[in-house]
């Protein structure tokens, strides 16, 4: 698609200041999303990849964290500047957001049906006594069965991989135009993973909706997103689409990532590692975070920090490497 | 089904804990030394005395006596009062019921619609000055003589403010100062209880989802987050009902209002076993009733509890 | 140059230590309550007994009284002071026992029943339930009615109203305790089960029990008030701070002071006891403290 993006998110950058001192979790990024594609933003723990999708919806802890600069633009409307009511009507519905756990994500003391129901009454024009019924469609598309009768239901009452569901509910009720999916399948058994990532494509397809899938996962990116974001220390250290990625990936972080997903077939060996540990946050870091982790890094990676460039000439894939500067 | 078991459990259990206090008041007549002195008046004739003995066993093995105690406590009867000459010593106590419930109740309703929103606010402004003040109320509010507080009262705002009556009953407003003296002690510890559940589930995932949902921030702390949170002061109600009793008690006392408190206080006094048998029966009742009340509104609010 | 290196393990000095407590509850408790209850004898300005008609209803210094009568005296002429600080003996003497009573059962008992398990625990936890849904005024009022009050009395009020909370604390940490190692290596080498309950596991719940009974100290001495307030706590003419409160009662229009500073003693001594027992137990087990 060569219209403009869905999302756009220039030199982002949220601020968190404590006793130690202050520092960035999400450190300049800039990203897009498109219409009716998946984006894939992957990283350790820690990496700043929650932040991110917090910052973009507004919701950081109000006394922690701010955003110090940067824009936040859907559909060309910059986020940052709308007043507190405003922000609220965009979110859950024009961006909604699936959170990691399931067991904590729906409110105890109510029915499926109620929570559901709530964002619809929250976003959408319709008689009241139509919102149990637009409920029960919305459980439908996500494929919960019986949804007549799970729309009373308690979440104490679903298995883990049906409130997740419900949570997708909840999420494409309002028909958003941009899902963010914070590690959602993380929490759940695997053979649920698959299910609900299918759902997940299915959702997209029927909808035309955009995908922010923030995962540390490599194995579910390839499997869902067309173009992924690799975060490494708040800071993006290579981005582009997922076949060009993992056929060539330009950042040795993106390399090490790729090589350490175990693979079904084809020799296996040792499973390989990245040594070392992030650094913590407070840290001062010159030069590429990543260098005391890196295999290829010399001098000038402990002192400079790399730009962010071109790896090939397509004008879609970039990494933030001294390596790619070179080539 | 699950509720109604948890219900006759419970039911069953305050039917025994009523059964013991029977006990202990029957003792009560026999622990003072020769129970017929304790329960009649000294100039009854000697066929008052047989005829008193006969109807209530006298006679008899002790565990026989107390067989028929409970006899006759089932039907109300435990006897004429001594200081109070010619009333039916239950009759009596339940003549001033409704006093002591009414002052009862407004000390609740008193305490909850102070005591909830001190603790959600300090909550949510947590670490602010209304945070620190709302806790030192809490605190000097457990620490504070309840009775004392009756006084200080009627000192402040009979004596000097003459906003209110110092004493007795009739109108709405006899009963605001009583009720404000009982009700302090629970808006403390209601607040504190109310300040620490909120700040539990105001941390929940399920509060963050509320607020992705666009949700006002409002509506987010008084329906996601109370909803929750309320069920931990409620469970303090049960203990609640205890604190209200004792405190009527001695409330009741300080303003002179005409309760079971101060019929008890009286009864005591005047050494009139019939009465103080009866009103302990009667408060125990209450009592039982009234945690029974908070078991039933536990399950009700918590759907949790019913799924097991 | 040489570095001196710190021992992680070294215990802060006394006076590092001494500095780390809550000083404010500490000496008001000294000044109100613990000092008086011992020394009154020696610091009350007068004899807190002996009516003298000629200084009745006296005000304070500082409302148009004078110093030889310094909070004021009552409508027999005696010094409001005098009897606050003979009072002091007895609300401590009676809330201390009390807690003990209450102390010495609840802790015997839930360290058998948690121990022994069993029918004795399930009818210990079944006394538990019911003494903990009992209001102690209740028993007050039975006991006064019965006995009359005495300082007896109130102790065994006190002792009830208190117990089953040291019972089910001590019963739920000996549960845990008894399956530890260090059980059930003593029961290896041979130990009888008295030995292990006293010098085993008696020891690991001492911290509760503290934390619990200071945490009591104000329970039991607004308990102590109440009663006496009520005219079924400890007999006249003991001057317990209570039966102050309530000489003044029918005063309070003309001389406040008669009640107002008996009941200010109660207030300070209670708050102290409770800011200190919540400072205690945020030193000894953090995991309790109320956020």
């Amino acid at each position: 698609m060569t219209d403009a993006p869905l999302l756009e998110v220039k030199d982002l950058k949220v601020e968190i200041s404590t006793k130690a001192g202050s520092f960035f979790p999400v450190n300049g990024h800039n990203f897009t999303v498109n219409a009716g594609e998946t984006l894939g933003i992957v990283g350790e723990s820690g990496s700043g990849k929650s932040m991110t999708a917090m910052s973009l919806v507004r919701l950081l802890p109000k006394h922690a964290a701010h955003i110090r600069s940067g824009s936040i633009k859907l559909n060309g409307r910059d986020l940052l500047t709308l007043s507190d009511k405003e922000m609220r009507r965009v979110r859950g519905s024009e961006i909604a957001m699936i959170l990691q756990d399931p067991q904590t994500s729906l409110n105890p003391a109510f029915t499926v049906g109620d929570q559901i129901s709530e964002a619809l009454s929250l976003h959408t024009t319709g008689p009241r006594r139509t919102l149990r019924d637009r409920a029960i469609d919305a459980l439908r598309k996500v494929k919960v069965a019986a949804p007549e009768h799970r729309v009373d239901a308690y979440p104490s009452e679903l298995s883990g991989g049906m409130r997740q569901r419900v949570v997708g509910a909840i999420a494409i009720s309002c028909q958003p135009k941009i899902i963010i999916a914070d590690e959602p399948t993380t929490s759940l058994d695997v053979t649920v993973q698959a299910q609900y990532l299918k759902l997940l494509r299915e959702l997209q397809e029927d909808t035309g909706m955009a995908i922010l899938f923030i995962t540390h996962d490599f194995g579910i990116v390839a499997n869902l997103c067309h173009r992924i974001v690799v975060m490494y220390f708040g800071r993006i250290v290579e981005s582009g689409p997922v076949d060009k990625i993992f056929a060539s990936p330009a950042h040795p972080y993106t390399e090490a990532l790729i090589a350490a997903v175990p693979k079904l077939h084809g020799q296996q060996g040792r499973l390989r590692t990245i040594e070392g540990l992030p650094p913590s946050p407070t840290e001062q870091i010159t030069g590429c975070p990543f260098a005391p982790r890196c295999e290829h890094a010399d001098a000038r990676c402990f002192a400079e920090l790399p730009p962010t460039v071109d790896a090939d000439s397509d004008g879609d894939h970039a990494a933030s490497c001294w390596r790619v500067v070179d080539r | 089904m699950p509720l109604l078991r948890f219900l006759g459990l419970r039911i069953a259990s305050s039917l025994f804990a009523l059964l013991i206090i029977t006990i202990i008041v029957f003792l009560l007549s026999h622990l003072s030394g020769n129970p017929v002195d304790a329960l009649l008046p000294d100039d009854a004739t000697q066929e008052q005395v047989d005829t008193f003995i006969r109807d209530w066993g006298l006679d008899e093995p002790l565990w026989q006596q107390y067989l028929t105690f409970l006899k006759n406590a089932l039907q109300g009867d435990f006897g004429t009062s001594l200081k109070w000459p010619g009333q039916d010593a239950m009759g009596f106590v339940l003549d001033r019921m409704p006093a002591t419930l009414q002052l009862g109740g407004l000390a609740i309703l008193i305490s909850v619609v102070i005591a909830l929103p001190l603790g959600v606010a300090a909550a949510v402004y947590k670490g602010t000055l209304i945070d620190s003040g709302a806790q030192t109320f809490a605190l000097l509010g457990q620490s504070m003589p309840n009775f004392w507080l009756g006084i200080i009262l009627i000192w402040v705002f009979s004596v000097w403010l003459g906003w209110f009556p110092t004493s007795g009953m009739g109108t709405l407003s006899h009963a605001v100062l009583p009720a404000i003296a009982i009700a302090w002690f629970q808006i403390s510890a209601l607040a504190r209880l109310t300040r620490s559940a909120m700040l539990e589930v105001l941390d929940a995932e399920y509060i963050k989802l509320a607020r992705v949902k666009g949700v006002s921030e409002t509506k987010v702390v008084w329906k996601h987050a109370l909803r929750n949170a309320a069920v931990v002061p409620l469970t303090y109600f049960g203990i609640l009902a205890a604190s209200i009793l004792t405190g009527s008690v001695v409330i009741e006392t300080v303003f002179s209002w005409p309760g079971m408190g101060w019929v008890a206080i009286e009864a005591i006094r005047g050494r009139d076993f019939p009465v103080v048998q009866a009103v302990i029966i009667a408060y125990a009742v209450i009592y039982m009733l009234s945690n029974l009340v908070v078991d039933l509104l536990y399950v009700i609010i918590d759907p949790r509890v019913r799924h097991g | 140059m040489g570095e001196t290196t710190v021992n992680p393990f070294a215990k802060p000095s006394l006076w590092r230590r001494a500095r780390e407590l809550p000083l404010v509850p500490i000496t008001v408790l000294l000044i109100v309550f613990i000092i008086p209850a011992f020394f009154a004898d020696f610091i009350a300005p007068h004899d807190p007994y002996t009516p003298n008609l000629r200084s009745r209803l006296q005000p304070p210094v500082f409302f148009g009284g004078t110093w030889e009568f310094a909070l004021g005296t009552d409508r027999l002429g005696r010094d409001i002071l005098s009897r606050i600080l003979h009072g002091a003996w007895y609300v401590l003497a009676v809330s201390m026992i009390g807690i003990a009573v209450g102390v010495v059962v609840g802790t015997t008992l839930g360290l058998v029943a948690g121990y022994v398990r069993g029918w004795f625990d399930g009818l210990v936890m079944r006394l538990v339930d019911i003494s903990l849904a009992l209001p102690a005024m209740l028993l007050a009022l039975a006991l006064a009615a019965a006995l009359g009050a005495s300082f007896l009395s109130v102790v065994i009020v006190v002792g009830f109203a208190l117990w089953a909370y040291f019972a089910r604390q001590v019963r739920a940490e000996v549960l845990l305790l008894r399956n530890s190692d260090f059980v059930a290596r003593s029961m290896v080498a041979g130990a009888s089960h008295t030995r292990i309950l006293f010098r085993h596991i008696l020891p690991n719940v001492t911290n509760t029990i503290v934390v619990l009974a200071t945490l009591q100290v104000g329970i039991a001495i607004m308990l102590d008030a109440s009663l006496s307030f009520l005219g079924i706590g400890i007999p006249r003419p003991t001057p317990t701070w209570g039966l102050l409160v309530s000489d003044g009662r029918d005063f309070i229009a003309t001389d406040w002071w008669i009640s107002f500073f008996p009941g200010l003693a109660i207030l300070l001594t209670v708050l102290s006891a409770n800011m200190l027992g919540d400072w205690l137990r945020d030193k000894l087990d953090p995991r309790q403290r109320q956020i």
